[in-house]
């Protein structure tokens, strides 16, 4: 699973979490399929995946809410599975904030010290640092029906931090809120984190939400682990094609390996009927189908209107990655636009040109042939 | 000038509104004679001869009235504090746990609510002068106990269904939340399922309280004969005679009731405000 | 989508609750009905001991003409009051319906205050307004005294029953009919309107069959409680308007007829239950909707 770019942290982190081949199956569904996970000390890590891949059950395994049908959870080495959820040194922000209604906004983040029995003066005190460290200072006597969402929020981040937890856990933190916002408190969340130093675990089917805040993500699909990487590689080298589908988009062709060597390797790419040239090896069977996967912003548009030649792609030999098409399609959408090109062999590639000056959306238009062409390092293999 | 009415203000065109005069002339006209004639000063309850309260004068020197309107108070009391419990807890466990013959306990519970009257009174008849006969010639208010056991029976469903609706209205991650926290089980419950309960808890115990106020059969049939209860007494009162005696207690019970269902009211639009998100 | 925790998971959470409703129900209701019904197949033996016998006897006697046609007399009774109920309360849930929400919460009150207020107390309210010398026939005297007038008998009557009836159960009906159309999709209505059907055209065909289920609900929450009445035939009736509840109540309170009692008890028993039944079918029929 790890690819070619994957960066080894400089200095080994300590395990905080620890997941042992978790399986949970409610009835006959298996919602969590055989999933081992380590998470490190310090890490915003992020559960990504589409609705009931299991990312939210094994977020709440994590918090105690659902016990494993087999495996085990270990946090701090320390053997957490059978532990109900006011034992463990865990806390959650909810997806609907939970935050109680019928308690002020103070004596919902004092709510936590209480049960730990600690003296209301220090728990006062506590509760006022962590209101500020939301920037919620003054709002300890409002009551939650007096707060807007994304105040909401705040409170049950600074609910959950007030009690030091080793692990927060976050259920879709952002998804209630309207865009502007969610935005906005992105950057917060970022920041806090850097600040607290508390490992942070994160569920989301937004893969912008994952990418911006996470160091590390794990892609899940119907209970099982796609892929465990940083966002950039999880982007730029994914290890399948449904990781390379559900992060971003990505055109995908069909392909056989013809030459693979150490420093390149040739793919050959019937249903294009052209050949890529790749700046690395791939160390595939040349008698397996393979995939190359191709993000629409890396490839490049060039005009062919008047007869004008192939260009030459950078680090690539004469006539490699490039393939006549012809626009079929424009959405403008202002910072960029997308292309919908129909190749000669009827495959469709979609294609996104920033707009770098106020005119080039002007370059290409409505059924304009086009040259279609990627760098060596623009394309990436997969095998699956 | 009124506007004219909308398309589907069926509340303002006038056939509608002449039928809703009339059904609120059918429904009040009776309780506001009575209201009326407790005041006339005359025994024949027809004609007007001015007004007085001598009739309410006479009601609380009607010693036997008097006793008879507290132990239906006292009966109505315990009665709603048992019945809030029971059917609190009653929803408690219906609504937190999965058990083999749930459907059947539901419907169960369900069926005091719907049974007639009359088929429970003999119920309790039967069962306290054969099974479980009361103690006569306990101190007030255990000698109540037979009652007070019957009115629980059929008000405890009630509140039950109404405890109920409120929970299906909980966002369970508020629970888990408190949990999270720190909570025990029943922590938790106690600081975050009963506060979001507290509106149902008020309706269910003032549904229960006029449930208990209000039967008449069953209480007809499960009293024995040295406990007078007020609807029992009235009952006999109107069957002799149509007194203004009559007339002005039912007036107060009336007055009771009213206030009742606005203080019930004023309370339950407080909390929803409370509640609001 | 979780119906709960499984109970062997906190046996002593579980007890806990489910304990104290579930004892209480079964010493206090389940016990009592199981002894009345048991009772029900018994014979008398001596002046107060009972012998459960296992006879069918007394709902032989029960299906006798006699009781036969008080039972029938009560069907059609409490089918009557229902009828008007749903005629007069009809048109009250739909105005309440589609009230602005100020005057809703008014009306809605207005409906329920009665509901709330002691059984008894109505009904003795129509007793004064209903009786020789009550203020129906005052007022008519006063109208037409010079033309000889004589006044209506309409106490003791099944007319009196009929309007007691009426009188104590319409927010049964009211209530569930206006959680029905309340419920209703204010742009179906507009969608009839527009495609060219009048507002009673567009009653008829549109609201009343989307509100079958809560009309059917209503039926049944009316017919039920109007079966089992007492106090209504007891004090507004004559003799001839005695229903099962009268009948059961004079095998206990004076004919001292317990076994006989019994079995009149669960044939009214019987058929509220399959009245219950019906409901609840309706209800699964109304809810994949």
């Amino acid at each position: 699973m790890t690819s070619p770019a994957t960066k080894q942290p400089a200095e080994p982190r300590r395990t905080i979490i620890e997941f042992r081949n978790i399986t949970k199956r409610f009835g006959p569904v298996v919602a969590v399929d055989d999933v081992s996970l380590t998470i490190e000390e310090g890490e915003f890590f992020a559960l990504l995946g589409p609705s009931g891949c299991g990312k939210t059950t094994l977020l709440r395994m994590l918090a105690g809410f659902e016990t494993p049908t087999s495996g085990q959870i270990l946090i701090d080495g320390r053997d957490i599975t059978r532990e109900p959820p006011n034992k463990r040194p865990v806390n959650m922000v909810f997806q609907s904030y939970a935050v109680f209604p019928h308690l002020s906004v103070i004596r919902n983040i004092e709510y936590g010290l209480k049960m730990e029995g600690v003296p209301s003066a220090e728990r006062r005190e506590r509760a006022e640092a962590a209101l500020a460290q939301v920037q919620l200072e003054g709002y300890g006597d409002r009551m939650p029906d007096q707060l807007s969402g994304g105040q909401r929020q705040r409170v049950a981040l600074a609910r959950a931090i007030v009690k030091r937890p080793r692990v927060l856990l976050l259920d879709e933190p952002l998804s209630a809120l309207d865009a502007k916002l969610r935005e906005e408190l992105r950057f917060e969340m970022s920041e806090l984190q850097d600040r607290l130093g508390i490992t942070f675990v994160m569920v989301t089917h937004d893969q912008d939400e994952a990418l911006a805040l996470a160091s590390r993500c794990a892609v899940m699909h119907k209970g099982s682990l796609m892929q465990v990487a940083t966002p950039a590689d999880l982007y730029e080298f994914p290890a399948s094609r449904l990781v390379a589908d559900f992060i971003g988009s990505v055109n995908l062709f069909e392909g056989r390996v013809e030459e693979d060597d150490h420093d390149h390797a040739i793919i050959n790419l019937p249903e294009l009927g052209i050949k890529a040239w790749l700046d690395h090896g791939t160390g595939a069977s040349e008698t397996v189908q393979i995939w190359l996967a191709l993000r629409p912003e890396k490839v490049e548009l060039h005009k062919r209107e008047n007869g004008e030649g192939p260009p030459d792609m950078e680090g690539t030999p004469k006539g490699y990655n490039v393939v006549k098409g012809r626009i079929l399609d424009v959405a403008y959408l202002g910072s960029e636009s997308v292309f919908d090109v129909r190749l000669e062999g009827g495959k469709r590639v979609r294609v996104i040109r920033p707009n770098l000056t106020r005119w080039d959306q002007e370059d290409f238009s409505w059924d304009e042939d086009v040259w279609l062409g990627w760098h060596a390092e623009g394309a990436h293999i997969l095998l699956a | 000038m009124r506007e004219k009415p909308g398309l589907l203000d069926y509340a303002r065109r006038w056939p509608l509104q002449l039928w809703m005069w009339l059904v609120g002339l059918f429904l009040y006209a009776p309780l506001a004679v009575l209201v009326l004639m407790s005041f006339n000063d005359s025994r024949r309850t027809t004609q007007w001869r001015g007004f007085t309260l001598d009739w309410y004068r006479k009601v609380f020197e009607d010693a036997e009235l008097v006793q008879a309107l507290m132990n239906s108070l006292t009966i109505a009391a315990l009665s709603t504090a048992l019945s809030v419990v029971l059917g609190t807890l009653a929803a408690l466990a219906l609504w937190r746990f999965r058990f083999p013959g749930k459907p059947l306990v539901d419907g169960a519970f369900s069926l005091p609510i719907v049974v007639p009257e009359i088929c429970m009174g003999v119920a309790m008849l039967i069962f306290f002068a054969r099974v479980m006969p009361w103690p006569p010639g306990l101190p007030w208010p255990l000698s109540l106990g037979a009652i007070v056991i019957a009115h629980v029976a059929f008000s405890f469903p009630f509140v039950a269904v109404v405890v109920r609706a409120r929970l299906g209205s909980f966002d369970r991650s508020q629970e888990e939340a408190a949990r999270d926290l720190g909570a025990s089980q029943w922590q938790a419950m106690w600081d975050v399922v009963i506060p979001h309960l507290r509106p149902a808890l008020l309706a269910g115990a003032l549904l229960a309280f006029t449930l208990s106020l209000d039967d008449f059969v069953i209480t007809f049939f499960t009293a024995g004969p040295d406990t007078l209860t007020f609807p029992v007494k009235v009952y006999s009162m109107v069957r002799f005679s149509v007194t203004p005696k009559v007339n002005a207690i039912s007036t107060l019970l009336l007055l009771f009731t009213i206030i009742l269902t606005f203080i019930a009211l004023r309370l339950q639009a407080r909390a929803e405000t409370e509640q609001k998100h | 989508m979780n119906n709960g925790i499984d109970w062997r998971r906190s046996l002593t959470g579980f007890a806990g609750l489910m304990g104290p409703p579930l004892g209480w129900f079964l010493l206090f209701f389940a016990v009592p009905m199981a002894v009345v019904w048991a009772y029900s197949f018994g014979t008398n033996v001596g002046i107060s001991d009972i012998e459960i016998s296992g006879t069918f006897a007394n709902y032989a006697r029960a299906l006798e003409p006699l009781y036969l046609g008080i039972l029938g007399k009560s069907l059609a009774f409490a089918a009557l009051a229902t009828l008007i109920c749903l005629v007069i309360g009809f048109p009250v849930a739909l105005a309440i319906s589609f009230a602005p929400p100020r005057l809703k919460t008014w009306l809605l009150i207005g409906v329920m205050l009665p509901f709330w207020t002691n059984l008894l107390i109505r009904t003795y309210a129509l007793i004064a307004l209903l009786r020789d010398e009550g203020l129906i026939n005052h007022g008519l005297e006063l109208a037409f005294g010079w033309a000889g007038f004589e006044p209506l008998r309409m106490m003791h009557t099944n007319f009196a029953v009929m309007v007691g009836l009426v009188y104590v159960h319409l927010p049964f009906t009211v209530l569930p009919l206006y959680a029905a159309l309340d419920r209703l999709d204010r742009s179906l209505l507009e969608a009839s309107l527009d495609l060219g059907a009048g507002h009673i055209r567009t009653i008829w065909n549109i609201v009343l069959p989307l509100a079958s289920a809560g009309i059917a609900s209503a039926i049944l929450l009316t017919f039920i409680p109007v079966l089992g009445s007492y106090l209504a035939p007891d004090l507004l009736g004559g003799p001839d308007s005695q229903m099962i509840a009268n009948v059961i109540e004079r095998q206990f309170k004076r004919a001292n007829d317990w076994p006989f009692g019994a079995a009149l008890a669960f044939m009214l028993m019987y058929l509220t239950l399959f009245g219950i039944a019906m409901q609840s079918l309706l209800k699964r029929r109304e809810r994949p909707e």
